[in-house]
């Protein structure tokens, strides 16, 4: 190998420090700007993980670049003379589109919702536009209407405008929905991003994870699992307000959708360029979920929730955090899964209950295609 | 959980490792290849390589299905799939190994349609909710799936389906496993063997490897406190200067494998007299075809393939990875060219794959990780 080109100078590496320089040589690669090497889009550049990440940074952010985009958020933060505003806009084609413990039209509302919470803002206003399948049902459309004006009430958000268009029956599947929706920040509220995440912090979970994800795959008929498991669909704009009253050193929150924990912990290492190490014991996990994912063969880290939030916190914060999470309906099981460490910068480790460590790296593609 | 925490639980690791680092005779250097991918991905996902001595070292085998399969054989199978009669059907971790103009991801972006599913068993029910569709199930396995596939077809023809076939890429697990032992490269000191596999061949078949090979084979279990285990016994067998065929999946494993299953294996499918490899070549008697009686199922009569031989790619070093000559770091594209997400050789596409299980969990210095995760 390539040891041929040292012998005159040095002695041979060791296979350790051999090791080593291949394991820094990928690191570099790694950094590299993203490319998108395809010639069409697969379905990995939706699920989420790493090809996701080099459609979104290779394509979109090179040919939108501003200083609104570039930190990746789930909102964009504006201001308007001297309001802080956020902005968001998310699109839905889970399927099936109704399925226990919601449907497509709650999960629409509370992803926008929550995609304003976890940015630190109130939510106001949303908009609505339907793409609609040639022959989909009269009476799907009003039951998915109705989950959600349901929806928009319990989160105290109106929906203000929209837009409807339908296609021809197979170009599309029934029902597609975006929403975007903006909301207020208070001017005095510290900023919030995963950037600012720092050695010593801890990470938090407001609840068990994966839920949304393993129901989505059993609704779909296809595995013939049965378990009793809801989607956990919720709006977490009231408890994220709670939570930042009793520990104003948050210091982010991301609500765990598309990738699940795992995807968002490998966001804040690589932002923060800060090593996230979690302790596979604490992190809370359904036995239905665990044990669907044990048949299936996928990590729960990896599957999506609706109404969970990833917390980084300031260490000395920690219990006010947590107990505020705890007094709230949506956080009565939340945790405290790990810490932010300075090394290994841009890594997520996991500490096993077996009792060894491995690295959690964002996923190639997604096990479970169209959730949201 | 039950059935689950017990195998993994930190204290009984423990213990175990100290007795293997006991049995450890100082200077010497052990080797062990665990031969099944399922092996290799509960090693690196649990994290036990913490648990072994540094003299101890586990040699990743070929015993990933989706690592062996050639390019030749996905280009063949997309070949099928680009007729606009057909649905092809295949195991999930198959969408990603490339063949040499794409994988099927590539190949459905460009208007195949073939889809994944977990059992084949699901493919019969997509033939009979689309009769104007011929279905194809792009079969790929050890021991362990071809039961399933064989039952497939069993049920296929008692049920008279005529819209159903198989396009069969199974093998067998022996023959890899002898052409390993005859690689004049490779010291191995013992054998993890394959516990799925065992579960339908049972541990007979592997008498060979201790008896003229002198190599003591452990058939183990998929939890890593089972493989943890394994490896205490294959210690002891060199301690005690043995060598044997020992089952320590037994709560799963019968000695004499599952008879059913072998039968209807050979009702329905016979030995190829030669299959390809992907980095370890042809391998005579190493798969399975369908039998002519069953030829109205077989995809490779019904339809034409090109059968081309593609040459893996000059770079990839997948043969010395799948061997154990090389560790997957040690593969000169590993990490750089060659990673998850543009697997060059089929070892990195795979999570069962050697390199990607590496790359996606231990691509990291063991003191470095330990370090940071005890800080």
């Amino acid at each position: 190998m390539s040891a041929l080109g040292h012998r005159a100078r040095r002695p041979d590496p060791t296979p350790g420090e051999r090791e080593q320089q291949v394991l820094d040589r990928i690191d570099k690669a790694r950094r590299r700007r993203a490319k998108v090497t395809d010639e069409r889009i697969t379905l990995s550049h939706g699920a989420g993980g790493k090809a996701t990440q080099s459609l979104v940074e290779a394509i979109f952010l090179d040919a939108f670049r501003n200083p609104r985009l570039e930190p990746l958020e789930d909102a964009a933060t504006l201001c308007v003379g001297s309001t802080r505003l956020a902005l968001t806009t998310d699109s839905f084609v889970v399927s099936p589109l109704f399925f226990p413990g919601g449907d497509i039209g709650d999960l629409a509302v509370n992803g926008t919702v929550n995609d304003l919470a976890v940015s630190g803002a109130t939510p106001l206003y949303l908009t609505a536009g339907f793409i609609l399948e040639e022959g989909f049902p009269v009476a799907d459309l009003e039951r998915v209407v109705a989950s959600m004006r349901a929806a928009a009430e319990t989160a105290g958000v109106e929906i203000v405008t929209g837009d409807t268009k339908v296609v021809q029956r197979g170009k599309a599947d029934g029902c597609y929905i975006n929403t975007a929706g903006i909301g207020v920040i208070d001017a005095d509220a510290p900023a919030l991003g995963v950037a600012t995440a720092r050695p010593g912090d801890a990470v938090l979970v407001s609840g068990p994870i994966g839920e949304h994800g393993v129901t989505i795959m059993l609704a779909r008929g296809e595995l013939d699992i049965d378990a009793e498991l809801e989607s956990d669909t919720a709006a977490v704009h009231g408890m994220v307000a709670d939570l930042r009253a009793a520990a104003p050193g948050v210091r982010a929150m991301r609500d765990a959708t598309r990738g699940g924990v795992a995807t968002i912990l490998n966001e804040v290492a690589k932002a923060a360029d800060v090593a996230v190490v979690v302790d596979e014991k604490a992190v809370p996990v359904k036995t239905e979920v665990r044990g669907a994912s044990e048949l299936l063969g996928i990590d729960p880290l990896y599957v999506a929730c609706e109404g969970r939030i990833v917390v980084i916190v300031d260490p000395a914060e920690v219990a006010a955090a947590l107990a505020a999470l705890h007094r709230h309906p949506l956080g009565e099981q939340a945790a405290v899964i790990g810490r932010i460490t300075e090394d290994p910068p841009g890594l997520v480790l996991l500490n096993t209950t077996f009792g060894g460590t491995r690295i959690v790296d964002l996923l190639v593609g997604d096990p479970l295609p169209r959730i949201c | 959980m039950r059935f689950v925490d017990e195998f993994r639980d930190a204290e009984k690791a423990r213990a175990l490792s100290a007795k293997i680092t006991g049995l450890c005779e100082p200077g010497r250097q052990y080797k062990f290849m665990e031969v099944c991918g399922g092996h290799t991905h509960t090693i690196y996902k649990h994290g036990l390589e913490d648990y072994l001595p540094e003299n101890i070292t586990l040699v990743h085998g070929p015993g990933c299905p989706v690592c062996v399969i050639p390019m030749g054989r996905v280009d063949d199978a997309i070949h099928i799939a680009r007729r606009p009669d057909v649905l092809m059907t295949s195991f999930g971790d198959m969408m990603r190994v490339p063949g040499s103009g794409g994988n099927f991801f590539d190949s459905n972006a460009e208007g195949t349609n073939i889809r994944m599913v977990y059992s084949p068993l699901d493919s019969l029910k997509i033939a009979k909710q689309n009769p104007g569709l011929n279905v194809v199930f792009m079969a790929i396995g050890f021991e362990t799936t071809t039961p399933s596939t064989a039952m497939t077809v069993l049920r296929a023809a008692q049920e008279g389906l005529t819209n159903f076939s198989v396009f069969c890429n199974h093998v067998t697990i022996l023959p890899a496993i002898k052409a390993i032992l005859d690689s004049p490269d490779l010291r191995l000191d013992g054998f993890i063997g394959p516990g799925h596999v065992s579960t339908v061949i049972g541990c007979d078949p592997y008498e060979f490897i201790a008896r003229d090979y002198r190599k003591p084979v452990v058939v183990a279990g998929f939890e890593p406190l089972d493989i943890l285990q394994s490896i205490y016994l294959l210690m002891l067998q060199l301690h005690e200067g043995r060598c044997a065929v020992e089952n320590q999946y037994s709560r799963v494993v019968p000695w004499d494998g599952n008879l059913v299953a072998l039968r209807t294996i050979t009702e329905v499918m016979e030995l190829r007299p030669y299959f390809e490899w992907r980095g370890l070549g042809f391998i005579s008697h190493s798969a399975m075809r369908m039998k002519a009686k069953y030829e109205a199922f077989d995809a490779e009569k019904i339809y034409s393939v090109p059968g081309v031989r593609v040459a893996d790619p000059k770079a990839c070093q997948c043969g010395e990875v799948l061997k154990g000559v090389l560790k997957p770091w040690e593969c000169k594209v590993f990490g750089t060219a060659c990673t998850p997400e543009t697997p060059i050789g089929t070892c990195m596409v795979s999570p069962e794959g050697a390199c990607a299980a590496y790359y996606n969990f231990g691509r990291f210095s063991r003191n470095r990780v330990r370090e940071a995760s005890t800080a």
